[in-house]
């Protein structure tokens, strides 16, 4: 697939904002949609609907076959070992919520240790802080240093043997920096923690191999890999998933229920429970051909090029500064302008058409950590070209010009 | 939607230079405010006299132009209100921002109204909207005694 032509499969590159032809620098928070994938949700309502699971019918067999043919894909795309390995959810957030709550469960007493890192998103502190409050655990943050790098020795240092998890982000949604996952695994079993992964930014934009990694859980959300919403992906060892208590009970996630007793399904099934987003887990396989077809080597040279050129480009406009200059870059970019808060930046760009986002990003305790209130961020996605950029840095121009700054 | 009708001059000169910028001299009250969507801080300082009327108003804080000069327009706009009068400006100032698209309040006068009417471009720009009310709500706040922080995600 050709990657200079690949906004033609994206519809929405064919609307206007506020007038202007899009451009998009916002798929850290979500990817726009190729033509295939939209195609492929309408088809399967149009033609092939039907819930999975148990009925018998012809379309039900074939909606099952094809969710689980989305698992598969899955398996393969992170390179898991087992289809039983591959859970889907709402969304990566419960990805890790079932984590947090099930390991929890089982796992964590009074005065029990969660590390995480002060360059986590909400997502992955907010589900072990509830551990912190039910079950009186302690959390620990790695610190990061002023590039934005997680400071492995210090992680390191705080490891004692109360630790019961390390939960780490694969790829920061601010800085960009892509954490060093297999060394923190490696130094976490070697004194027998486990390690959730983060990998919502990563599996867009990075390779991911799980099996590689070593890594015990790890999470992503489907819509941020130009899929559907509503489907999240938790990868988690086996022995894992069939030690770990069920999380969300009901239909689909049991084998047998009596009066005094029920015995939960078999994975991935244990974990569920009730009708899932059918149509979009079946779609995702599309979003998985369509990052396949463009070969995620491709994909990293092509942001790889996109970024540097940002990173050049927004050097140059005075008063830009760039947070954070971590050692392994993805193409996140936050910045701020100086005498510009994010947030009015952000509304002059979107009436050129310039989609970013302003504000902290869901992660506070980095933008205390680096004392800042809020950030503009301007993210790449497959889609994004040197034009977007020239764009970008135009509207920031412009911004300067409204401010009347020198 | 008009950039310029948002970002006039004066708001760009009150979001530089924000008046009554810092803590008031034997202020008897104040509040605090918050947005969650983008960290915006406030704190208002108020000293009301003997006769309940606001005779000292500051507030300190970090946010966009547009919730700076809406604070700083704020303190310039209620010296010398009372409660009941600063909460019917506040009223005619959210209903122009909500509603109207002017001011209808008795206790400004028309130099006054079109001051505050230099945020009217805001209306254009819904996300935009609780940067504006942030400071206003902070005061209402700090005048009633209310011990708890506003938080934009929580009041209307």
């Amino acid at each position: 697939m050709n990657i200079e032509n690949i906004k033609s499969q994206f519809p929405i590159f064919s609307k206007k904002i506020n007038g202007k032809p899009l451009v998009y620098l916002d798929s850290s928070n979500s990817s726009q949609k190729p033509m295939c994938v939209i195609n492929r949700l309408n088809d399967f309502y149009k033609n092939e609907f039907s819930n999975i699971g148990r009925s018998i019918h012809s379309l039900a067999v074939n909606a099952t076959n094809k969710f689980e043919e989305t698992r598969e894909s899955v398996k393969n795309f992170i390179n898991a070992n087992f289809k039983e390995e591959i859970v889907f959810t709402k969304n990566a957030t419960e990805a890790i919520n079932l984590v947090a709550t099930t390991f929890g469960q089982q796992n964590i007493k009074e005065g029990d240790e969660i590390i995480i890192t002060e360059l986590e998103h909400h997502s992955n502190y907010v589900p072990w802080h509830f551990l912190r409050e039910t079950r009186g655990a302690i959390i620990k943050f790695a610190p990061i240093n002023e590039d934005g790098d997680v400071i492995i020795d210090e992680l390191k240092k705080l490891i004692t043997a109360k630790t019961k998890i390390i939960a780490v982000t694969h790829l920061s949604n601010v800085t960009g920096t892509i954490v060093p996952i297999k060394e923190i695994v490696e130094i976490a079993h070697k004194k027998n923690v486990p390690v959730l992964v983060d990998g919502c930014q990563a599996v867009p934009h990075i390779k991911v191999d799980v099996t590689d990694l070593d890594c015990d859980f790890y999470a992503f959300s489907a819509h941020k890999v130009y899929g559907p919403t509503g489907v999240g992906i938790l990868y988690a060892k086996k022995k894992w998933l069939e030690k770990l208590p069920p999380y969300i009970g009901g239909g689909a996630m049991i084998s047998e229920v009596k009066k005094d007793k029920i015995i939960y399904a078999k994975l991935p099934e244990k974990y569920e429970a009730g009708t899932m987003p059918t149509a979009e887990v079946i779609t995702f396989n599309e979003s998985i051909k369509f990052m396949e077809s463009i070969g995620i080597d491709n994909l990293m040279k092509h942001e790889k090029e996109i970024k540097n050129y940002a990173l050049e480009k927004l050097k140059k406009i005075n008063s830009v500064k760039i947070i954070g200059n971590p050692k392994n870059k993805a193409g996140v970019i936050a910045f701020t302008i100086k005498g510009i808060h994010p947030h009015d930046i952000a509304t002059i760009l979107d009436e050129d058409g310039v989609a970013i986002r302003a504000g902290h990003h869901c992660c506070q305790i980095f933008h205390e950590k680096m004392n800042l209130t809020a950030t503009a961020r301007a993210s790449i996605g497959v889609y994004n070209n040197k034009d977007d950029i020239d764009m970008l840095c135009k509207a920031i121009e412009n911004c300067r010009k409204i401010f009347d700054l020198k | 939607m008009d950039l310029k009708q948002l970002y006039q001059d004066i708001i760009l000169e009150h979001g530089k230079s924000p008046r009554n910028f810092g803590k008031c001299e034997g202020y008897n009250h104040d509040a605090k405010g918050y947005n969650p969507l983008c960290g915006d801080k406030v704190h208002v300082y108020l000293k009301l006299n003997s006769g309940k009327k606001v005779e000292g108003l500051t507030f300190e804080g970090e946010g966009c132009a547009i919730s700076l000069a809406s604070a700083s327009i704020m303190t310039e706009l209620v010296k010398g209100k009372s409660f009941d009068e600063t909460r019917d400006i506040m009223n005619a100032f959210l209903n122009m921002i909500k509603n109207t698209s002017e001011i209808r309040s008795n206790h400004l006068d028309e130099d006054q109204k079109t001051k505050l009417m230099s945020l009217s471009g805001v209306k254009q720009f819904p996300m935009r909207v609780k940067c504006a009310t942030l400071s206003w709500h902070t005061l209402i706040s700090a005048m009633e005694g209310k011990k708890e922080e506003i938080n934009t995600e929580t009041i209307d």
